[in-house]
């Protein structure tokens, strides 16, 4: 659509018709205190009778109302395209620490996971923060990260407006005062789905099937137990996010079930860097690349045996669950209980 | 010189993000320099001198810090360019939600915490409004879905706006605000320019000192308040 549609709607459309086929356009209305001007009338018409100090209080005459009018329905129009069509990202490798120079060149593809392993300080956020920046030699590092195999301008790393990184980590809460339900339709609103009830649905189920203990919609999403945040935000990120890259820093310990919390966002067709010092994650990846003095030293391709030993990780990781839960039940710990 | 101007509600990350971002603009020490407007009292001049920034404070006491700023504004740029400085911040805690300071072809910057509530946004005026970039803080403590919201809900009032998520403490997302400074222009004085919006008209007995309640004791710019049958 162009501004000269949008006008239109302001001016051929009652507010009633605009309100049914664009509901978005009612929050442009109580952003403005206008939530009762007459609906029979198109907005045009309608802005003739309100009081021109209210709309002074927000620094707007009638024309700037319509002005922002259209800006605002301009924003909010799902674009044809989408500006972040990602299927693969590459990594070129700068400096570390020592400015020596780090010899890679990594391309990634949707759907693989990359684990990051090295020490504290190693610089695994510094990593993640080139990536989320689409460094093009001017970060601390040097490194570059193409798009889809291209360097991208200022201007088209600007446009990415945030939008190419989601991140996860273990120490986000949320805080808005909402019930699950409630909050997943707003998540939905803000992404201008149109499917947004069945998109809502399945976030929800699949947020409970990770969870260890399940939850309703009517649940206050700050009620939530750590392990059912987790689960909702993994499962919101899956499935509401349109970030095509999530990095996920250290979620070792949320009382989910990890790996296949991983695989569900790798089955979305998104690229995920997981910074971990987990073996059951570190190994559940793709590949796994290791971090040393700021720089990437190796990236190892997870091979057989490795992948072999994850089951026995695996046991071992359940053992410990177990453990867990019978001291959450308040039983007793035996000796018995390590040899699974 | 070039000036920037930053602003947002209290506690909102307004000196974390300066900080980081002189860090990662790479400029000669004590070439970027800082004034800090703020009402009764503040403690940010400590963390400006701890990291090397040429700082002054101002205190605007009884009167609106937005009122203050305008009027102190093209001295503060004289001081400025008189110390040689490259670049001059400024730092203003927006309190009333009805004044901001940004000035006509001046870069703007509003921070905000997304721990503020999902709707603060909205009720926010020009201060958020007429950014040029807002700079979304503590993303860290809260969820993506919640950024996202926040970000949807920033967007409703100020379609225009660059969103951009900084940490205050880690400075991630610090570097591409800098990239976005690029575009503020060189200034040698503010003489003639304009502010975006009207400071309030805050002319009351209040204003002048008044403490009394009542309806005698109330003169001038009034506005009251309707109160309906339910
Ligand atoms: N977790 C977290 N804390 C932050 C972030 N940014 C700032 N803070 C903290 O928030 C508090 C307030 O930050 P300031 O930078 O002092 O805020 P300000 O807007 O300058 O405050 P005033 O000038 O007093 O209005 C400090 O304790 C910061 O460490 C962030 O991104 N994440
Ligand atoms: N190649 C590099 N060149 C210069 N500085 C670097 C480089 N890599 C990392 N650094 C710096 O080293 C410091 C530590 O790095 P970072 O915070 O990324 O470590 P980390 O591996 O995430 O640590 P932790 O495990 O504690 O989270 C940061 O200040 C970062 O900017
Ligand atoms: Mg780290
Ligand atoms: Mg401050
Ligand atoms: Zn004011
Ligand atoms: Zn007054």
């Amino acid at each position: 659509m162009i501004r000269q549609d949008f006008i239109a709607l302001a001016t051929d459309l009652s507010i009633e018709d605009l309100l049914l086929e664009y509901p978005i356009a009612s929050d442009f209305l109580a952003n403005l205190r206008l939530n009762s001007i007459p609906k029979q009338l198109s907005l045009s018409q309608a802005l003739e009778e309100v009081d021109e100090g209210i709309l002074q209080e927000f620094g707007l005459d009638k024309f700037g109302v319509l002005r922002s009018f259209c800006e605002f329905m301009e924003t909010f129009t799902p674009a044809e395209v989408s500006l972040h069509a990602l299927s693969s990202l590459t990594i070129i490798g700068g400096f570390n620490k020592s400015r020596e120079p780090e010899n890679i060149s990594l391309t990634i593809s949707c759907g693989e996971i990359i684990s990051i392993v090295g020490p504290t300080g190693s610089g695994k956020s510094r990593l993640l923060n080139d990536i989320e920046c689409v460094a093009q030699g001017d970060t601390p590092t040097g490194r570059r990260i193409l798009i889809n195999g291209a360097e991208l301008d200022d201007l088209q790393r600007f446009e990415m407006d945030g939008k190419l990184v989601a991140q996860l980590s273990q120490n986000m809460n949320f805080v808005m005062d909402l019930t699950v339900s409630e909050f997943l339709d707003m998540h939905a609103k803000s992404r201008l789905t149109t499917s947004a009830k069945q998109v809502v649905e399945k976030c929800f189920l699949c947020a409970n099937e990770l969870a260890g203990e399940k939850f309703m919609p009517d649940t206050k999403i700050t009620q939530l137990s750590g392990g059912q945040s987790r689960a909702l935000m993994i499962a919101d990120t899956a499935y509401m996010s349109n970030s095509p890259i999530v990095l996920i820093d250290e979620i070792e310990n949320a009382g989910i079930d990890r790996r296949q919390a991983i695989e569900l966002l790798s089955k979305r067709e998104k690229i995920i860097f997981v910074s971990t010092h987990d073996p059951l994650l570190a190994l559940s990846a793709d590949k796994r690349m290791v971090i040393k003095n700021g720089g990437i030293i190796k990236v190892l391709d997870i091979s057989d045996t490795e992948k072999q030993s994850l089951k026995a990780i695996e046991e071992l990781d359940n053992t410990l669950q177990k453990l867990r839960n019978r001291l959450r039940d308040g039983a007793q710990i035996t000796v018995d209980l390590l040899k699974s | 010189m070039k000036l920037i101007t930053v602003a947002g509600p209290p506690s909102s990350g307004k000196t974390s993000v300066i900080i980081k971002l002189i860090e990662c603009m790479g400029l000669p020490k004590g070439s970027v320099g800082v004034v800090k407007f703020d009402c009764l009292n503040s403690f940010d001049n400590l963390r400006y001198k701890e990291a090397d920034i040429p700082i002054q404070t101002g205190f605007s006491g009884k009167i609106c810090p937005d009122h203050y700023f305008v009027s102190n504004i093209d001295d503060a740029v004289q001081w400025g360019m008189k110390l040689g400085f490259q670049m001059l911040i400024t730092e203003s805690a927006g309190l009333c939600n009805r004044c901001s300071p940004y000035i006509n072809g001046i870069f703007s910057i509003c921070v905000i915490d997304n721990l503020s509530g999902a709707n603060t946004p909205r009720k926010i005026g020009p201060l958020l409004k007429l950014a040029d970039v807002v700079a979304v803080t503590k993303g860290d403590i809260v969820s993506q879905a919640e950024r996202e919201v926040f970000a949807f809900n920033i967007k409703q009032v100020n379609a225009s706006a660059k969103v951009i998520f900084v940490n205050g403490i880690t400075g991630q997302g610090s570097f591409i605000l800098s990239k976005y400074l690029q575009q503020a222009r060189d200034i040698q004085t503010l003489r003639d320019m304009k502010l975006r919006f009207t400071t309030p008209a805050a002319v009351c007995s209040y204003c002048t000192g008044e403490t009394r309640i009542g309806e005698s004791h109330q003169m001038g710019m009034m506005k009251k308040m309707e109160f309906k049958e339910l």
